[in-house]
Order: C-alpha cells, then structure tokens, then sequence
C-alpha cells in the first residue's frame, strides 16, 4: 500500500509551523529528521512516570525503566537484523560509534604491515578516525575512488584488495551527499574473498532511514546508524556489533556502570554490550529510538522506500530542466535514496540557501562533511534537498520557485 | 528582517561586476591567502604598499554572494589609504558586523552597504573575510613577510 505523506505531516509538530508567513518545507531530513508525537509522548512518559537511572535501581520504577531501555536494544536488533540483541551498543551518535571502533579495534589490531581501505565518498564520520589511526600507526590508508561522480569503482577497489594487505574496510551503505547506495555487500564479499581476516565496518546513517537493512545477510562486522536520522531523538547512535568481536575487544571509554568488580589494583568489565556503555546512557533518547521504530515500522520500511523512489524521481526531473542546474549523484532512483546534491551556475550553495529559506525551504548547503568527494567533484559546496516519508510533490515547487528566485536575484 | 536587507542592490552590483579583482599584482609586496574550511570560502588579496599606503590591492577567490561583494567594496574603500588608516578603518567595519553603528560611515563607502549583514549571523564571516585578509596583508608586510595562509575556523 502506497503511503500519503499528508496524514503522516499531521504527526510531526515541526511540520505544522509557518516561517516567514509561509509553510515550512523540510527537504533536510539527510541531516536531521522530524520527530513524530508519539516519540516526544514515550520520552515524556519516562521523564513524567518513570525518571530514575537505569541498570542499578532495586525499586519499581527504576527497574521498569531498564526493562523499557533493553526492550529497545531488542527492538533495535530486530530492526536491523542484527546478529545478536547483545551486539547492539548504545552510542550518542555515528562518530562515537566508529571512534569506537577505530579505538578498541583498529588501533589495537593494525600495524605498519597492514592497509585500511575507506572510500572516496565517506562521510568524515566514517573516515578521520581511522585516517587518525594511520597517522599514528603507519599502517596504509587506501581509497575507493568514486566513478563518473556517483559510483564506486568497484574494479578499482578489487585492485585495492588484491594484495590481500587490507584487513579492515570502513565504507558508507549509502552517500549522504551524492544520495547513492553502495553495494556493500558486494564490496564485503569480495574484501573477504582477497583476505578473509578482514574485518568491516558500514557506516548506515543514511540506510538504516530509509531502506529496510539486514546487517547479518550483509556480512558485516560492525554497522553504524543514528536515531535523530530516522525520526528519533538527537543524542543516540547505535553500534551493531559481532559479539564475538566485542568479547575479544577492550573498552572504549572506562568508568562508570560498564565495570563488574574494581579493586584498586585490578579491575574487570562487564560483559558486551554494557562493557561498551561507560557512565549513565541517553535514557530518554533510546526509548524515543524505540517510539521512532515502531513508527517506521508502522508504516512499513518497504513503502517508504518505494515512496522516496517515486518522489526522487520526480524531484530529479523537474530540477534536470533547470537552467545552469547540476545534479551530483545518479539520476536513476533505483541507484540512490532521496539526498538530492546540486549546483547552481555562478550562484554559490550558501546565497542559494539564503533565498529558499525564505521561501520556507530548509535545505543544507556546504561540503556536508564529506570534503575529499567533493574535491573529487571539482566543487567547494552543493545544495542538497533531501526526501523523508513526510515529503510530498508539493514540497518541490517552493524549491523550485525559491530556485529561480535566486537566479534571478544573482544573474550577472 | 527581508531578503532586500542582506542582498542590497549595491552588494549585487560588487557581486556581478567586482572591483580590482585579479589573480595577480605588479611589483606585490605582500599575497595572503584566506580560507573557511566550513564553507569552502578561499580568497587570494595582494597588495602594493607605496611609502606608508595601499598603493595598489586586488583580490580573488571563490565563495558566497557577501564575501565576494564585501571584498570587491572593502578595495574600493581601502586604496589608497595610510595603513594605520585602513586598520582603523577594517576595525570600524568589524565592531560594524557585531551590531555596533559605524564611526566612518563615509570612508566605508560602499561597505555600509553591509550594515544588514550583522543580522543574519551565520553570513558575519562572509562579510569579514575580505577585511581580515586586508588587515593580515598589512600586519604581514609590516612583519617583513610576503606570504601569509589563514584559515578561519569559526562558522
């Protein structure tokens, strides 16, 4: 069943607001999502019924709360198809979970003799930490170029595997600039295939919002994703984990609640994933992640995507037969998601921005974090539009209008 | 506050037709190089000091609508000036972009024209990244240097 996104806006306060005396159009949810009512009414339920800490409390609520934050972590595996419900950590975002990764995995594993394969595209998330690592490691960094400014070169990254050097691979499950969906686990298989002890790590910030994901029929080892992305709360990441991994893997940040004994000349961790989760967790966040699942998963993951599919089509149309306009990423919607990059001929992204906002549009401008693809793409920024199951056909002609209004404001 | 506030006519007219912008300067005494990694602003300004004043400044770069257009107005307002002057003068249109009114309004001169950028804060270093090159030109030829790189880091 196909979705209507008009009676899905009535969910989402932010959604009902004006700015500038004209209705708000939200074509930036690649950076942030809207948050639905019943994600605000199941955080407000811990905070009005049930506000205690949570793991330690011997009393009702307390206890009830815990029972409400592991629930989660199950509702969490079972959303992604994670290997197991005690492979799901609670981070505060993608970039605490790949720093995590980088600190108890590949700092501990890789030395001068080893390579790192990232990808051209990767969001700085999903790269610094592990270029960091190289710089203080001297183990070689290698990276996927991207092809005709969309794809992965994948026979350019079976070279790059062919020495059988790269034991670890970091790459994107889809582009948040360029909108494109890899295909990871094509990219697995063959990395497995040149050294079969590898291990990868798949950035899904921009997956997990939009496309039904099964991180265990992908084969990956470790799999990133945010809740404020997919219509949760801002503070919670998740990492998904093999838990044999994590077993064999030291803590990332020490400290409070992830410890089961300390003497002060000897301390011992917890089991994973709380091993994992040092100090008091985002408690009220992970519950909205929860409220935020049930909600997609309402709505059924599938329509979404076909949704956003048709919508992308439609977007990429119409803002093809714009003058001076370029699209950066691929034109077919079967090959991206909805994160629509464009420049704008002698209009920089920034005075773009300017003008949609004050025809209601919020868009993002700049290199969103992804500087080396887009040095690739010869620009210093690109105007991106991005779709979510709340955006209709009726959101592009602000867009468009915003877009000749510029044009005309800046012809030279 | 309206779009009509931030892209006046004559910051569009510095943007579609620049003042002294050029990729390179005859007997220069001093290139310093400007950038915003945080929106890919870059911008190139040379200078020619004559005894103690501008005696010739050109500038080039990419970037936004405000940085190009306060740039391409800031040479116009600057050559020609005593050095001490033009510092005075970059501070006046700074404390300007952070609310305050402007005590030479005339020696700005088309850089007046910026006053409505200090109400759109996320524009402010647009606004200021021709005038902070400027005063980095002169601080640097001062110093005895003829390069000078700087990134600007705030947003």
């Amino acid at each position: 069943m196909s979705i209507d996104p008009q009676t899905i806006r009535k969910d989402f306060p932010t959604l009902q607001r004006e700015v500038h005396d004209t209705r708000l159009v939200y074509l930036d949810s690649a950076a942030s999502s809207q948050t639905p009512r019943s994600v605000l009414d199941a955080m407000n339920h811990y905070y009005e019924h049930l506000r205690s800490n949570v793991e330690r409390g011997v009393y009702e609520i307390s206890a009830r709360a815990t029972e409400l934050y592991e629930q989660a972590r199950t509702k969490v595996a079972g959303f992604v198809g994670a290997h197991a419900a005690e492979g799901v950590i609670f981070t505060k975002n993608v970039t605490e979970a790949c720093n995590l990764v980088a600190y108890s995995f590949v700092r501990r594993r890789l030395g001068p003799d080893d390579a790192l394969l990232v990808t051209e595209m990767e969001h700085h998330a999903n790269f610094v930490p592990f270029w960091h690592a190289s710089q203080d490691l001297g183990f070689e960094l290698r990276a996927v170029p991207v092809k005709d400014g969309t794809q992965l070169d994948l026979d350019a990254a079976r070279e790059l595997l062919a020495d059988g050097k790269v034991r670890f691979v970091a790459v994107s499950h889809a582009s948040n600039v360029l909108g494109t969906i890899n295909p990871v686990a094509e990219i697995i298989a063959m990395a497995r295939a040149a050294n079969p002890d590898v291990t990868v790590l798949v950035d899904g910030a921009q997956a997990v919002p939009h496309l039904q994901v099964d991180v265990a029929e992908l084969d990956a080892d470790f799999y990133g994703f945010t809740g404020h992305k997919m219509l949760g709360p801002t503070g919670v990441g998740v990492l998904v984990a093999r838990p044999e991994l994590l077993a064999d893997m030291p803590p990332f940040l020490t400290g409070g609640s992830m410890i089961r004994d300390v003497r002060l000349d000897a301390v011992t961790w917890e089991a994973p994933p709380h091993k994992f989760e040092a100090g008091t967790p985002p408690i009220a966040e992970v519950i909205g992640l929860d409220a935020a699942i049930d909600y997609l998963t309402d709505v059924g993951m599938d329509e979404i995507r076909a949704h956003e599919r048709e919508l992308s089509a439609v977007f990429l149309d119409a803002l093809a037969d714009v003058e001076g306009l370029t699209i950066h990423g691929p034109t077919d919607p079967e090959q991206r998601f909805g994160a629509i990059s464009f420049t704008l001929e002698g209009i920089h992204p920034h005075d773009v921005g300017q003008v949609l906002d004050r025809h209601g549009v919020c868009v993002r401008v700049g290199h969103h974090c992804a500087k080396p693809l887009l040095r690739t793409l010869g620009v210093n920024a690109t105007v991106r539009a991005s779709l979510y199951l709340y955006n209709d056909e009726d959101d592009l002609q602000p867009l468009l209008d915003g877009i000749e209004d510029a044009k005309e404001l800046f012809a030279r | 506050m309206t779009l009509e506030d931030l892209y006046q006519e004559i910051i569009l007219d510095h943007y579609r037709s620049p003042k002294n912008r050029q990729g390179r300067l005859e007997d220069e005494d001093v290139h310093v190089h400007h950038s915003n990694p945080l929106c890919g602003d870059e911008m190139d300004l040379r200078i020619r000091v004559d005894g103690e004043q501008i005696g010739a400044i050109v500038f080039d770069g990419e970037g936004c609508s405000i940085s190009q257009a306060s740039a391409s107005a800031m040479t116009d307002a600057v050559s020609g000036r005593e050095l001490d002057d033009a510092l005075d003068l970059a501070e006046d249109f700074r404390l300007m972009m952070h609310g305050s009114d402007p005590r030479r309004p005339d020696d700005l001169g088309d850089g007046i024209a910026f006053q409505g950028v200090a109400k759109f804060p996320v524009r402010v270093k647009c606004a200021l990244l021709g005038w902070m090159a400027m005063k980095d030109a002169v601080e640097t030829y001062r110093s005895g240097d003829h390069e000078h790189t700087v990134t600007h880091e705030e947003l």
